[in-house]
């Protein structure tokens, strides 16, 4: 076995310090000699990193980071180097199958698809297409979730369709919006060669994007190191590396940056000439956060007033600035209000659209991006807006349907609501691809109510029998990254190819495959007659899909699977105005708020109410950023006598989602095995716990049951690591969502994983002997 | 002069809108959002009676001794599901709307009384009405279809 460097037991490699530029480093796994190497990028988080896969006799046998990527410069993490495995694992499935009985039968495919097909005609029949959903991933392909949005809103004619990127990236592309006007990250990962400060707002990157962090641990290691702001409450590894890290009380991310944008203001730090000429709603912002003292703050969230006060000299002194979110804020209490935070401090001291001046709102899957691009997910394709009619017309016009096929009376039918149509009966069928709901949904116990229901129609697309796919009613086995050619953008907006390399097991087909055959057999048609979708391949797919985004912010028309293929990674938009990529979006600080071309009217940052078009047209920005705030407000669920803990949930650096595949790699598995329950120092000695007992877990919504590890988090919270399902340890309940609480953010929808009150009781059921081995992996292993 | 009329309207415009939110709250559990936002909308009802009281001492409050028509005839009966859930939207908007026209009636009175500070409350009771029948309208607008369509 061949690899450059151990990437489990040193995370992110030796350090290659920047001296004006950052130095490639090529990180490899193989377990033998390729003999041949196939371009692609890593799809184990949503960095995406370059990347070459090694084939030797129709198997994938390593991988390889491209020296030449932007996005990596040839390094890759512990998932990208050992995720591989998955594919050549035992267990992928191979066969459709149908459930007979109590049984699934394995059958042909022509069979499975007649019988799904079949099924959706009987209930459009008696029902109409609002009895049939989607759910999907962030795992497909941009001309997979393409397809499946064609098939959806014009096909059917359902606006029931989302993506798990629900659960992971919803507040990203709603937090944009409502700055921005639309989706599309303003930054690119370039900037974080050139910037002063860094502030990471409830982000993990340095276990969830080890690569990106290898980049700012190149920086701190170089000459002319930036600053890191941290806001998290548990003590990360990204944390200790912190210039100032900020632990606010669980649910209290409001607070806080409402306390930073006030000092700011207070101190004058402002760029007024751009605030002038290039936002709307900066006195009402003022006037919100004005009362938002950093003894207020402080009272509030527990971050010591001083301590903000820290953060904030930083921030009004800074030239540069680089600000990352993700899931503390977005799973999290005023998820959408808090993220928008963030793009208010850029937008007040200027700090956008140039080099070292970067907002990410993080992605939490490699191609999550493209969910959201395509309309796979709640968004109409092209970051269309479902209240402007024009744009219906556009889509209408491009497919040949009618606008009104295309449902857009009210917005596209957010994942938790879909649930809920499942749940109380009104949707009869629900189609999910590449995605684990059983484990990654909150409320477990509701969940698998649901999918037990046996009026609810399942069909389960995946390559694993998930803990999911065990309740499906069809089964179609899919062919996974490495068996399919497709296209797929990470978090700056970088688009990369990743070309078949091997053949999929048995029986299994690609995606894209599976949903062109059910539109065949569906007999879509456009409104002359022709089949609606006219694309075959991959490459047709991709071609048709720049003629939907042409015009639109993310335009790839200038790109193609032959200019990809030559090159590595470009940023859309990618057009003939600029043919190789664009670094920044809103260089001139004009933003696509414009009536006629912003994705979304915004909304009212406390209720989620949607403005209309001709309340829009009151404030029209007209390119103008817009400026938002709100008061802090409190989670629902507060801890009490009951249930005195507030439960957090996160990643492990070694598992990606509910490990079906980073389960399946032994180096992975080993490094993190199981599931555990951190708390702090005080709460064990106060409850006479030690480390490694087995407690059991309580919330009003289920029950879980775990060791202890002790340390790294605050006293009164606990954080359980959410990957642990089933499917490798069916004996004990372990999932992290067995405790959460169904509720979520008013705008994004996402749902509110961060916090839980809970209780806590040491567990006493002869399972202590299994602890002991359970709790030295988990000491071997634990990260944070 | 009946301005204490008014102030008596508004005043228990809000206190109905606070009590029926925190009603259909507790009716609609199942549905988070739905519970969550009422408390919310509930609160925000709740503070703007406690800025319209000291007008009731400036003015003096004229009871009104109309039945309160709105609040029996609405939320009748049991309801459940999601019939139920559009219908108690739907009430909770009318509900809304009858706070919001009363404030503005009241508004004029102030206006002509030159009284700010009446002015700024009934502004502000205008402002949240408004936040809550947005709100209202997108929820019903978001369920309607499914209900009335697909529903049992």
């Amino acid at each position: 076995m061949k690899q450059t460097r151990d990437s489990i037991k040193d995370i992110w490699g030796e350090r290659t310090p920047y001296y004006g530029n950052w130095p490639v480093r090529v990180d490899a796994k193989v377990d033998v000699e390729p003999e041949r190497w196939v371009q692609s990028a890593c799809v184990l988080c949503s960095n995406g990193c370059g990347m070459d896969i090694g084939v030797k006799d129709g198997r994938i046998v390593g991988v390889r980071g491209r020296a030449t990527d932007p996005v990596n410069h040839g390094r890759l993490g512990p998932k990208g180097l050992h995720g591989w495995m998955a594919n050549n694992s035992r267990d992928r499935l191979t066969q459709p199958m149908i459930r007979k009985g109590d049984e699934l039968v394995a059958v042909s495919w022509d069979e499975a698809m007649n019988f799904i097909v079949q099924k959706s005609k009987d209930l459009i029949k008696e029902h109409t297409a609002l009895s049939i959903g989607f759910y999907t991933s962030g795992q497909l392909f941009l001309e997979e979730y393409y397809t499946l949005g064609v098939i959806g809103k014009a096909g059917l004619g359902t606006p029931h369709m989302d993506g798990n990127t629900r659960l992971c990236t919803a507040t990203a592309a709603a937090a944009l919006k409502e700055s921005f006007g639309s989706d599309g990250q303003p930054g690119s990962y370039t900037d974080l060669d050139y910037a002063a400060t860094i502030l990471h707002c409830g982000h993990n990157i340095a276990s969830q994007q080890t690569v990106l962090w290898m980049r700012i641990l190149d920086r701190l290691a170089g000459p002319n190191p930036p600053k890191l702001i941290v806001i998290d409450p548990r003590d990360t590894f990204t944390a200790q590396k912190a210039t100032v890290h900020l632990a606010p009380r669980i649910g209290t991310n409001m607070a806080v940056m409402n306390g930073l944008l006030n000092l700011i203001i207070q101190a004058n730090a402002i760029n007024e000439a751009y605030i002038n000429a290039h936002t709307i709603g900066f006195e009402e912002l003022k006037h919100t956060v004005s009362t938002y003292t950093p003894e207020k703050v402080e009272a509030i969230s527990g971050v010591p007033a001083g301590k903000l006060q820290e953060a904030a000299d930083i921030l009004c002194k800074t030239d540069t600035l680089v600000s990352t979110v993700l899931q503390g804020f977005y799973q999290s209490m005023q998820a959408t209000a808090a993220s928008v935070q963030v793009n208010n401090i850029h937008l007040i001291r200027g700090l956008i659209g140039r080099d070292g001046c970067g907002i990410y709102q993080m992605n939490g899957q490699p191609t999550a991006q493209n969910t959201r691009e395509t309309g796979a997910d709640g968004d109409l394709p092209g970051f269309r807006n479902w209240g402007n009619e024009e744009h219906i017309k556009e889509l209408a016009q491009l497919w040949n349907v009618e606008p009104a096929v295309i449902p857009h009376w009210s917005p596209p039918t957010h994942a938790m609501q879909i649930w809920r149509y499942a749940e109380t009966g009104s949707l009869k069928m629900l189609w999910i691809s590449a995605t684990n709901p059983a484990v990654s949904l909150p409320q477990l116990e509701r969940i698998r109510k649901i999918l037990d229901q046996k009026n609810l129609f399942k069909v389960v697309q995946d390559a694993f029998m998930t803990e999911t796919a065990q309740y499906a009613d069809v089964i179609l086995p899919a062919a996974i990254w490495g068996e399919k050619t497709g296209t797929y953008t990470n978090v700056d907006r970088t688009v990369h190819i990743s070309h078949k390399a091997v053949e999929p097991p048995g029986e299994a087909r690609a995606d894209l495959d599976i949903f062109l055959d059910y539109a065949q057999r569906m007999d879509f048609q456009d409104k002359d007659g022709a089949p609606l979708i006219k694309w075959r391949t991959p490459e047709e797919a991709f071609e048709a899909w720049k003629k939907c985004a042409s015009g639109r912010p993310c335009d790839y028309t200038g790109l193609s699977y032959a200019k990809l293929s030559l090159h590595d990674g470009i940023q859309w938009p990618c057009n003939e105005q600029h043919p190789e990529g664009t670094k920044h979006l809103y260089k001139e600080g004009i933003f696509n708020t414009g009536i006629t071309y912003c994705e979304t009217y915004g909304h009212d940052l406390d209720t989620g109410a949607a403005n209309t078009q001709d309340q829009y047209k009151l404030f029209d920005p007209k390119g103008k950023a817009i400026l938002k705030g709100t008061d802090y407000q409190p989670p629902h669920e507060q801890p009490d006598e009951e249930y005195p803990f507030m439960l957090t949930t996160g990643r492990l650096v070694y598992h990606f989602h509910t490990r079906t595949k980073t389960g399946r790699s032994k180096e992975l598995n080993d490094a993190a095995p199981d599931a555990f329950v951190q708390m702090s120092e005080a709460d064990a000695s106060k409850n006479g716990f030690s480390e490694g007992d087995m407690v059991e877990i309580i919330s009003r919504w289920g029950k879980a049951i775990q060791p202890v590890k002790i340390g790294g988090v605050l006293p009164g919270e606990l954080f359980i690591p959410f990957h642990y399902g089933y499917w490798d340890d069916p004996d004990r309940v372990r999932a992290a969502n067995e405790l959460t609480i169904t509720e979520w953010d008013p705008i994004s929808k996402q749902p509110h994983f961060k916090h839980t009150a809970v209780k806590v009781r040491k567990y006493e059921q002869g399972i202590l002997d299994k602890a002991a081995t359970l709790i030295k992996d988990v000491k071997d292993s634990f990260n944070s | 002069m009946h301005i204490g009329n008014y102030i008596d309207m508004v005043h228990r415009g809000q206190q109905d809108l606070a009590q029926a939110f925190i009603k259909v709250s507790e009716h609609h559990g199942h549905e988070p959002d739905i519970k969550s936002t009422c408390i919310l909308l509930a609160g925000w009802s709740r503070q703007l009676m406690e800025k319209i009281k000291p007008f009731a001492e400036k003015y003096g409050e004229e009871k009104n001794k109309e039945p309160d028509k709105l609040m029996r005839d609405l939320f009748e009966g049991p309801r459940k599901g999601s019939m139920a859930l559009l219908r108690d939207l739907q009430d909770l908007w009318l509900l809304a709307r009858e706070a919001q026209v009363a404030s503005i009636i009241l508004e004029q009175a102030a206006f002509g009384l030159r009284d700010k500070e009446l002015i700024t409350v009934c502004n502000d009771i205008n402002g949240f009405s408004k936040r809550q029948i947005s709100w209202l309208l997108t929820r019903m607008k978001a369920i309607a279809t499914q209900t009335l369509i697909a529903a049992e």
